[in-house]
C-alpha cells in the first residue's frame, strides 16, 4: 500500500505538486492521467525517491521512502523513467542483469539467472538477449528496460509513460504484460499515461491530477466520464462504450 | 581477441619495458643505478595506476568520457601552491628545496581545497555538473593567479617556477615515495568497498538510485577518494593529469566493455606501457632533450585523430 500524505513539491516560484494527499490499493493498476504540467511525472518520481519532496510524507508499506534503507527499498519498489538513456554499450541480457543487483550486488548467483531468464522470456527477448541496446528499435528498447525491472522482482512498479514513442501494437504488448503481472504475480503497479483510452481500457484505479493537485480519484469506471475529464482537460470529451470498454472520443 | 589475452598482452608488454628500463645498458656501480632506475619505475608505475583509476572513477560519475579530474582544478591549485612560495619565499627557502615540506604543503592543501569544494556543494543538492563548473572556475582563478605572480618574479625564479610545471620522475625522492605508497595503499583500500557500485554508477543516476545505491553518499565518497589520489600524484611528480583522458579512451575502444573490472585493470597496465615506453624514449632516443609530457601528447593527439578519422568514415 502506498500512501501519500500532504506532499508539495516547488521549484523556486512554481508549484509542481501542492499538497498532494492519496492512498493507492495494493495488486492493482494505478493510473496517473492530466494535461501537460500536472506534476504526474513529478509526483512519481518522489513516490520513487529519485527526486526529493519539500514537504509531506510518502509511506510504503508504512515506511517513509526518503528515509528507508535504499538496498531494502530497491527490493521492493522499482520506477522506470521515461527518458533511460545509458551511456554504456550494454547486451539486452547485461541490462537485465543489472536487475539483480538489489539481490547480489553485482554477484549473480544461480538464482539470479534464473530470473534473469524467466523476465527475459516473459517480455520474449529470449532470442536476442545477446543484442547490443543499440542496436534494438524503440519498442525493443522499451521491453527490455521493462524487462530489467520484472528481473528486479519488486511488489511496486512505477513507470514514467512507458508508451511513449511506441506503436499501437507495442503500446498493447507493453500494457498487457503489465496486466498480467498484476493479475498473475500480484504486483502493484503505478503508471503514468498521456492516453486516457490506455487508462480506461487497462487501469484499476486512476488519479486524475491538474496544476499539482488531485482533480479526482477513484475506480476507473467514476473517473472515465464526461464530468471529471472536463475538468481535468477544459475539453468536451464524448464517451463510448465499445466492446464493454469505455472509450474516449477526444479528436474532435 | 578475448578481453583476457588483452590484458594477458598488455602485462607482458608492462613487464617488458619495465625490465627494459631496468636492466638496458647496466655497468659500473650497478647497485646504485639499479637503485635510482627502481626509484623511478615504481613512481612511474604508482602515477600510472593512479592517473588510471582515478579518472575512470571520475567519467564514471560524471557519465562523460570527455571529462578528467584536472577539471576539479587540482592541477591548477598545485602550480598556484608552486608559484606562491616561490614568489613570497624565493626559490632558495627551506620550503621550496625540501622536497619533503613542499609535498606535504601541496598534499594537504590539495586536498583541503576539495574537501571545502565538495562540503559546499553536497549540501546544495548535490549536482555534479555544478561542481565541475565550480571546479572549473577555480582553476581558471588559480591558473590567472599563477601567472600573475610568474609575470612579476625574477627571470631567473621564473624558470624554477616553470620546472615545477610539468611533471617529471627523474627527481623523485625515495622517502616522499614510500609515504605516497602508503598513502595510496589506505585510499586504495578504502576504494574496494565502493568498487562493486561503480557497474551500476555508469548507467546514470536515475538507474543507480532505482537499484538500491545510496547514491549522494556513494558518490561524494568518491569524488574525495578521486581528490585524493589526484593531490598524492601531483604533489609526486606534478601535473600529470593530462594522460588521463587518452589512455581511459585507449581502454574503452580496446575492451568496449562497462565492467570495471577489466577497465581498471587494463587503464592501469595502459598508462603503466605508456608511461614507462615514453619515459624510454626520452631517456635514450632524446637522452633528456625533451619531457615526458611531450612526448605523450604528440602519440595522444596523432592517436585521437585516427580515432576520429576512424569514425568518420564508418558514419
Amino acid at each position: 500500500m502506498v500512501e501519500i500524505k500532504e506532499v508539495a513539491k516547488a521549484y523556486g516560484d512554481s508549484v509542481v505538486v501542492d499538497h498532494v494527499s492519496m492512498h493507492i490499493p495494493k495488486g492493482k493498476i494505478t493510473s496517473f492521467i492530466g494535461p501537460n504540467g500536472a506534476g504526474k511525472s513529478t509526483l512519481l518520481s518522489i513516490v520513487s525517491r529519485l527526486i526529493a519532496k519539500d514537504h509531506g510524507e510518502v509511506l510504503i508499506d508504512d515506511e517513509e521512502v526518503s528515509t528507508a534503507n535504499n538496498k531494502e527499498l530497491a527490493k521492493k519498489l522499482s520506477i522506470l523513467k521515461q527518458s533511460n538513456h545509458i551511456n554504456v554499450r550494454l547486451t539486452v541480457r547485461q541490462l537485465v542483469s543489472f536487475g539483480r543487483f538489489p539481490y547480489s550486488q553485482g554477484k549473480l548467483n544461480e538464482f539470479d539467472e534464473k530470473m534473469v531468464d524467466s523476465a527475459l522470456a516473459y517480455m520474449e527477448l529470449g532470442e536476442m538477449q545477446h543484442k547490443f541496446l543499440d542496436q534494438l528499435s524503440g519498442g525493443q528498447k522499451q521491453r527490455a528496460h521493462i524487462a530489467m525491472v520484472i528481473a528486479q522482482d519488486t511488489d511496486y512498479i512505477l513507470l514514467d509513460e512507458p508508451l511513449n514513442n511506441l506503436d499501437m501494437k507495442h503500446s498493447v504488448q507493453i500494457m498487457k504484460v503489465l496486466r498480467r503481472l498484476v493479475d498473475d504475480l500480484g504486483k502493484t503497479v503505478i503508471i503514468v499515461l498521456h492516453d486516457v483510452n490506455f487508462a480506461s481500457v487497462y487501469s484499476d484505479q486512476i488519479v486524475a491530477l491538474k496544476e499539482g493537485k488531485v482533480v479526482k480519484q477513484g475506480p476507473t469506471k467514476e473517473i472515465i466520464n464526461n464530468g471529471v475529464l472536463k475538468e481535468v482537460y477544459d475539453m468536451d470529451i464524448k464517451i463510448q462504450d465499445i466492446d464493454q470498454c469505455r472509450i474516449c472520443l477526444y479528436f474532435s | 581477441m578475448s578481453n583476457r589475452t588483452k590484458i594477458i598482452i598488455l602485462t607482458v608488454l608492462s613487464v617488458l619495458f619495465v625490465s627494459i628500463y631496468l636492466f638496458a645498458g647496466l655497468e659500473g656501480n650497478w647497485t646504485y643505478i639499479l637503485n635510482r632506475r627502481a626509484t623511478r619505475i615504481i613512481a612511474i608505475v604508482v602515477t600510472g595506476a593512479v592517473i588510471g583509476i582515478s579518472t575512470i572513477i571520475f567519467q564514471t560519475i560524471t557519465n562523460n568520457r570527455l571529462l578528467t579530474p584536472s577539471l576539479i582544478g587540482l592541477d591548477s591549485l598545485y602550480q598556484l601552491i608552486q608559484t606562491f612560495i616561490i614568489f613570497f619565499y624565493g626559490s632558495t627557502s627551506l620550503s621550496a628545496t625540501d622536497q619533503t615540506i613542499n609535498f606535504f604543503i601541496s598534499v594537504s592543501l590539495m586536498i583541503l581545497f576539495a574537501l571545502i569544494l565538495f562540503q559546499l556543494l553536497f549540501k546544495k543538492g548535490n549536482n555534479v555538473y555544478y561542481l565541475l563548473l565550480m571546479g572549473l572556475i577555480f582553476g581558471t582563478f588559480f591558473q590567472s593567479l599563477s601567472s600573475f605572480m610568474q609575470v612579476l618574479i625574477d627571470p631567473n625564479e621564473f624558470m624554477v617556477v616553470q620546472n615545477r610545471m610539468f611533471a617529471s620522475f627523474n627527481n623523485v625522492q625515495t622517502d616522499l615515495l614510500y609515504v605516497s605508497l602508503i598513502l595510496l595503499a589506505i585510499t586504495f583500500i578504502y576504494l574496494m568497498t565502493y568498487y562493486k557500485y561503480l557497474d551500476v554508477l555508469s548507467l546514470g543516476k536515475e538507474h543507480a538510485i532505482n537499484l538500491g545505491v545510496d547514491y549522494n553518499a556513494i558518490v561524494s565518497r568518491l569524488m574525495i577518494v578521486v581528490a585524493i589520489l589526484v593531490s598524492i600524484a601531483t604533489a609526486l611528480v606534478g601535473p600529470i593529469m593530462f594522460l588521463g583522458i587518452l589512455v581511459v579512451n585507449v581502454a574503452y575502444e580496446m575492451f568496449k566493455t562497462f565492467k570495471h573490472s577489466v577497465l581498471l585493470s587494463g587503464t592501469v597496465l595502459i598508462s603503466i606501457v605508456a608511461l614507462v615506453g615514453g619515459q624510454l624514449v626520452v631517456d635514450r632516443i632524446f637522452g633528456f632533450s625533451t619531457t615526458l609530457s611531450v612526448i605523450i601528447n604528440l602519440i595522444g593527439g596523432i592517436y585521437f585523430l585516427y580515432l576520429i578519422l576512424k569514425e568518420n568514415r564508418t558514419w
